[in-house]
């Protein structure tokens, strides 16, 4: 072949000149996925601290952050599940279904929490892997397949609950043994100088860049990339595909396991019908951050935006004195601005 | 592996088809298809749409499983299950509608599936730096200049595209190069610089098996030709025994041919 290519070489034109390298520069800054979201963020900061002045303070921010973490660790996974093609509508009641088997495992069997804690570690993994081998396998897509187990695992929460209770809501776990460990794991604060931040914000925090190095420094993430994008294409060149989808499922899971943890820690007992509806939050806020719902594009980060762009909105408008109910409108505005910008983004990237 | 312990001689093919047949449900896509590719040869396909070539090299390629026949990789029977096995006993194959994932950049599509990564000390972390350059020059041998290895593969024309895709092959280091029509898309220009670059595979010593429609493109890189017709083998010769204008007349389905040329006489 030697002589062939050689002869390439040859006649292959000189390297671009630095011009057309920085040119793309631009461009390229332009294509990252959270780019339009990060825009967002900066506008409605600055709206709402001109607006509301309670929003500057920084106990405030503290109390934002705190919000956005509670979508945005959850956001994390369901953005790279997103990149991977798939969704998971049981996320939401995924997180219910883990405290409450924490809760009620421990408490009823009198042992110490932390069994419940990884006896529903390994239910919550559980549900995240048979989603994605119900996906892989049936070839449903994913949005009905979890919107099955979403719809049995709201039945089974509740029907479980009353059953073993009576009441609509697990026991109180808070005097049983081991409590104050785990509480201090997902559920304290840390104080920073005059202001005490929830220890959620430095766990999303953890989990954005893990997964960003994941996603961009790894093997895995670029097969993350590959099986949303064209997961045939990617099959073909030795990609593990399943496997792939499975594994985003099954960390779907593990991080509903660990948002259940905060939620049971934090409140010591659990509503066997809240959770419903997350979901939402959770894909709006990976969408608002530049994540395609087709799959193959997007980033963790831009789900942060997204979860920011939450937490701002939902605690500006109190800080702001208006009525809540105005919540909704916001975010509804937000998910469509988002959506134009995506296709634009992706129109640009198809483009010859 | 078989390879290490038998001794390969230039005669003995590295993959080797014999009587395979093939069927979806009730259509027979193949049936009693033999065919040979050695080190350094161009086994071309041709045949009409729909006559079974696509599916002849999926099953070379893992992607789908023969019923009948055997299939033999260096005197070996095997039965591939995944592209990974074949890509394993280095068969690699560009498609003809599975190439490239549109959105990813140019580097992480030169290096889906085969990722080079840092040694253990870096974590394994993927080894950017390298194969950005790496997917750059390889490009660049193929006279395909392209500054941005960031940019989305789709931005690319279908030429470049199969370009990027026969070039990974080659550079992850494929004995046997299976081709799916890489010229069907192609101008003139762009279809001889495929072309160069089949041939440039098999003067590097890879079995080469391509797929076409055009004979004038077969005849002019070919060793032998295999012409399917219907799931049928119709042809199969080497290029001594066979003129162009007789390789084209067959594929055309031989005296059909003289007839419409006679219908469409003005
Ligand atoms: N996955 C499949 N399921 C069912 N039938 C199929 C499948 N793939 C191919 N076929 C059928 O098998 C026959 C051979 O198809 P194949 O794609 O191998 O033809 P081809 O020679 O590659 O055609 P073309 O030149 O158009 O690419 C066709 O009748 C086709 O409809
Ligand atoms: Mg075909």
């Amino acid at each position: 072949m030697g002589q062939t290519v050689d002869a390439g070489v040859a006649t292959a034109p000189a390297p671009a000149p630095p011009r057309v390298t920085q040119r793309s520069l631009g461009r390229r800054l332009m294509m990252r996925p959270e780019i339009g979201s990060l825009v967002g963020v900066i506008l409605i900061y600055i709206f709402f601290f001109v607006v509301a002045s309670p929003f500057r303070s920084t106990a405030s921010l503290a109390t934002i952050l705190y919000a956005s973490s509670t979508i945005g660790m959850m956001a994390v996974p369901v953005a790279l599940l997103m990149i991977g093609g798939e969704f998971d509508l049981s996320a939401g009641v995924a997180v219910t279904t883990s405290a409450l088997v924490a809760a009620l495992f421990s408490y009823n069997l009198n042992l110490n929490i932390w069994i419940g804690v990884l006896v529903a570690l390994v239910v919550a993994v559980g549900i995240g892997f048979i989603n994605g081998y119900l996906v892989v396998r049936t070839r449903i897509p994913s949005f009905l397949v979890t919107l099955g187990t979403f719809l049995m695992l709201q039945g089974l929460n509740l029907a479980v609950t009353k059953g073993v209770t009576g009441a609509v809501a697990s026991q109180d776990v808070s005097q049983m043994t081991g409590f104050s460990s785990a509480a201090t794991i997902f559920a304290s604060s840390v104080p920073i100088g005059p202001v005490s931040v929830r220890i959620t914000v430095f766990w999303w925090i953890l989990f954005i860049a893990i997964s960003t190095v994941l996603l961009l420094k790894t093997r895995v993430g670029n097969w993350v990339f590959s099986v949303g994008g064209d997961a045939n294409s990617a099959r073909a060149v030795g990609v593990p595909v399943n496997k792939t989808k499975i594994g985003l499922f099954m960390v779907v899971g593990l991080m509903a396991w660990f948002v259940g943890m905060h939620i049971l820690f934090s409140f010591n007992t659990v509503q066997s019908g809240q959770g419903v509806g997350n979901e939402f939050l959770y894909i709006i806020a990976a969408v608002i951050g530049g994540c395609l719902l087709t799959g193959g594009f997007g980033s963790t980060i831009g789900s942060a935006m997204g979860a920011l762009i939450f937490g701002m909105t939902t605690e500006g408008i109190i800080y702001a004195g208006w009525n809540p109910d105005w919540f909704k409108f916001f975010l509804g505005i937000m998910l469509l601005l988002a959506t134009v910008l995506n296709a634009y983004v992706r129109q640009l990237a198809s483009r010859r | 592996m078989a390879v290490e312990t038998k001794p390969v001689t230039a005669k003995e093919p590295l993959v080797e088809m014999r009587d395979v047949g093939k069927r979806y449900g009730n259509i027979r896509a193949l049936s009693g298809i033999s065919l040979r590719v050695r080190a350094g040869e161009i086994t071309c396909v041709l045949g009409d749409n729909g006559a079974g070539k696509s599916t002849l090299i999926k099953i070379i390629s893992g992607l789908h499983q023969h019923d009948e026949g055997e299939l033999l990789v260096d005197g070996e029977d095997v039965r591939f299950t995944s592209p990974r096995d074949a890509l394993n006993r280095g068969i690699a194959t560009v498609y003809q509608d599975l190439a490239v994932v549109a959105l990813m950049p140019i580097w992480r599509n030169f290096f889906l599936g085969s990722e080079v990564r840092q040694p253990i000390s870096r974590a394994r972390l993927l080894n950017t730096g390298f194969m950005k350059t790496t997917s750059r020059s390889e490009l660049l041998k193929m006279g395909i200049d392209l500054p941005d290895m960031d940019q989305p593969i789709g931005t690319l024309s279908g030429g470049q595209r199969q370009c990027v895709a026969i070039a990974r092959a080659i550079y992850l280091g494929a004995r046997v190069l299976i081709l799916d029509e890489p010229t069907a898309a192609l101008g003139v220009k762009q279809s001889g610089v495929v072309l160069k670059y089949v041939a440039a595979a098999r003067d590097a010593g890879l079995g080469v098996i391509l797929i076409t429609h055009n004979p004038h493109h077969a005849y002019m890189v070919g060793d032998h030709f295999v012409l399917l017709s219907r799931g049928e083998g119709k042809l199969d010769c080497k290029r001594a025994e066979i003129t162009l204008d007789e390789l084209t007349r067959q594929m055309a389905g031989g005296d059909e041919l003289s007839a419409l040329a006679h219908e469409l006489e003005r």
